[in-house]
């Protein structure tokens, strides 16, 4: 089967005052259709460099992109992207950027309405279309980037931390809701996080990624745990614990390494 | 105390008049300065003859003719300097190249004192109301353009990114994203570009003009008429502060989606 996403060698380099700087270096990642992947690294490693190649908004200097076998040319146009900070648009309700990625696709105005309502009534925002961005709180503010993605039917998920932003009970909230909403549909989902915590209560796969510089993947697991999941049950569960802990044994070197690296660029 | 703010603020304001009044009125006290006990009234006025004047010239509607001309003239500077400086502004910060070969010239014609070019204009646009529009133009476009530049620049990264991702287009994104940005900051230096353009109509027609509340005060000035100087002085600060109050009226209606510290509604 053709792997949803597939990031073949992918090297990316930037150009700096204080020389070239390689984010990632031949990294090779699949996958697959309906899959939930996780990349797990430590900070600053160049998670986010990989799935903005993924999204086509960053052209790799090295390597191929292809999306569902196809290579990909300029923005990827079968995945939806949910950033780490505020990507709503701060001067429209928010039903007017639930509804926004239908207007640009000239859906007819009461159809993309009708439609947004309805997902701002499944991510549990019913009435709040009028309120403007700055009026919603962090987590609804999420919500609202979700309905927003997902409004489009996208085959493929690129999330970037989504959740970091938000206090540990909100965020599990949203990490049910998000499980909900995925397995009701499956699309293939990449999940950059730091908590490993996250990765594993939600994917199938967690990928852990080296630190920086050059950063690639030092390790693949297979999450076998059962679903439906609830996140905060299943991180009670015997199998989970015995994950985490053989997925932690693998990261903390590089976790340490990773620290030790932005203690000195600060010294 | 602040029950009586406006009461306060009222009282302070006759009694400035008051004193005024005492100050200056042949006669009334024996003179400080000056040995003729109507040189005070000579140079600085007297505000019952000032307000006489203002009475006078309300009574008989001739003053509605001026301020309509120069409301006109204000309000054409600042539709025409605006759409200017957006336009021009939204260019210059999409064109990195524009920019960089047009930066010193800007800077040199921001620079420049443009009360000068009062002259030029007249020559141009004669003395009806285009040679004032024209000077409060200059005067409003710089400070509509830097704004918009600046909004252009500062547009967040992530809501672009976003955007894009959602399917946005070239065009859609200056749409959507850039004018709703680029205009957020032109709204914000209403009161000051409003002002502008009021001060352009007004020296305008103070440096030539057959018609407006500055020919009017340039009229009294030519009598020494200090009275009737007065009295055009005390119209035009009546009247830009109505423009201010219309100004601060239509900003709240069209910057609801702005947070407004202290005002945010967590939900």
């Amino acid at each position: 089967m053709t792997p949803a996403v597939q990031l073949d060698q992918i090297t990316c380099t930037f150009a700096g005052k204080a020389g070239s700087y390689t984010a990632v270096k031949d990294v090779q990642l699949a996958v697959g259709e309906g899959e939930f992947v996780s990349v797990v690294g430590p900070t600053g490693c160049g998670k986010s460099t990989l799935l903005n190649v993924a999204a086509g908004l960053l052209r790799p200097s090295a390597g191929a992109v292809r999306i569902q076998g196809e290579p990909l040319q300029g923005i990827n146009r079968r995945a939806g992207y949910m950033f780490q900070a505020e990507g709503l648009m701060p001067w429209r309700s928010a039903l007017a950027n639930v509804t926004a990625g239908l207007e640009f696709r000239g859906v007819d105005a009461a159809e993309a309405r009708r439609r947004g309502e309805d997902w701002l009534a499944r991510v549990g925002l019913a009435g709040f279309g009028d309120r403007y961005p700055h009026q919603l709180s962090g987590g609804m503010r999420k919500r609202v980037s979700l309905a927003q993605m997902l409004i489009l039917d996208p085959p493929i998920l690129l999330m970037d931390e989504p959740f970091s932003a938000l206090d540990i009970q909100t965020r599990q909230l949203m990490e049910n809701e998000l499980l909900e909403l995925w397995s009701a549909n499956r699309k293939s989902v990449i999940f950059i996080t730091h908590d490993l915590e996250e990765a594993i209560s939600l994917s199938d796969r967690v990928v852990v990624l080296s630190a920086g510089p050059a950063t690639h993947p030092i390790g693949e697991f297979a999450i076998d745990l059962p679903r439906p999941r609830d996140v905060a049950e299943i991180r009670l569960s015997p199998r989970f614990i015995e994950l985490h802990d053989r997925i932690w044994r693998s990261m903390k070197e590089e976790v340490l390494k990773g620290y030790a690296q932005t203690k000195n660029r600060v010294a | 105390m602040r029950r009586y703010l406006r009461l306060w603020q009222a009282l302070l304001l006759v009694l400035i008049f008051v004193v005024w009044q005492v100050l200056t009125q042949p006669g009334l006290i024996p003179p400080v300065m000056w040995d003729n006990p109507d040189r005070a009234a000579f140079f600085f006025g007297e505000p019952l003859r000032i307000f006489g004047a203002i009475a006078d010239w309300f009574g008989d509607g001739s003053i509605y003719r001026h301020l309509w001309v120069t409301l006109e003239e204000t309000v054409l500077a600042f539709l025409i300097g605006s759409a200017l400086g957006l336009a021009i502004g939204l260019w210059l910060g999409l064109s990195p190249l524009a920019s960089a070969i047009l930066d010193p010239y800007i800077t040199a014609a921001n620079a420049m004192p443009r009360v000068v070019l009062a002259p030029i204009f007249m020559v141009w646009f004669g003395l009806g109301i285009w040679s004032k529009v024209a000077l409060g133009v200059t005067l409003v476009f710089f400070i509509v353009f830097f704004n918009v530049y600046q909004g252009v620049k500062e547009v967040s990264p992530v809501v672009l990114s976003n955007t894009v991702m959602l399917g946005a287009n070239r065009r859609q994104l200056l749409r959507f994203v850039y004018l709703p940005s680029a205009t957020s900051w032109v709204f914000s230096s209403l009161h000051t570009s409003v002002g502008m353009a009021f001060v352009g109509a007004v020296v305008g027609e103070y440096l030539g003009s057959a018609s407006g509340v500055g020919y009017l005060i340039h009229q009294a000035e030519g009598a020494f008429d200090i009275n009737t100087v007065f009295a055009g002085i005390l119209v035009l600060t009546a009247f830009a502060l109505v423009l201010d109050f219309a100004v601060t009226r239509v900003e709240r209606r069209l910057l609801v989606w702005r947070p407004t510290q202290g005002e945010t509604e967590q939900l």
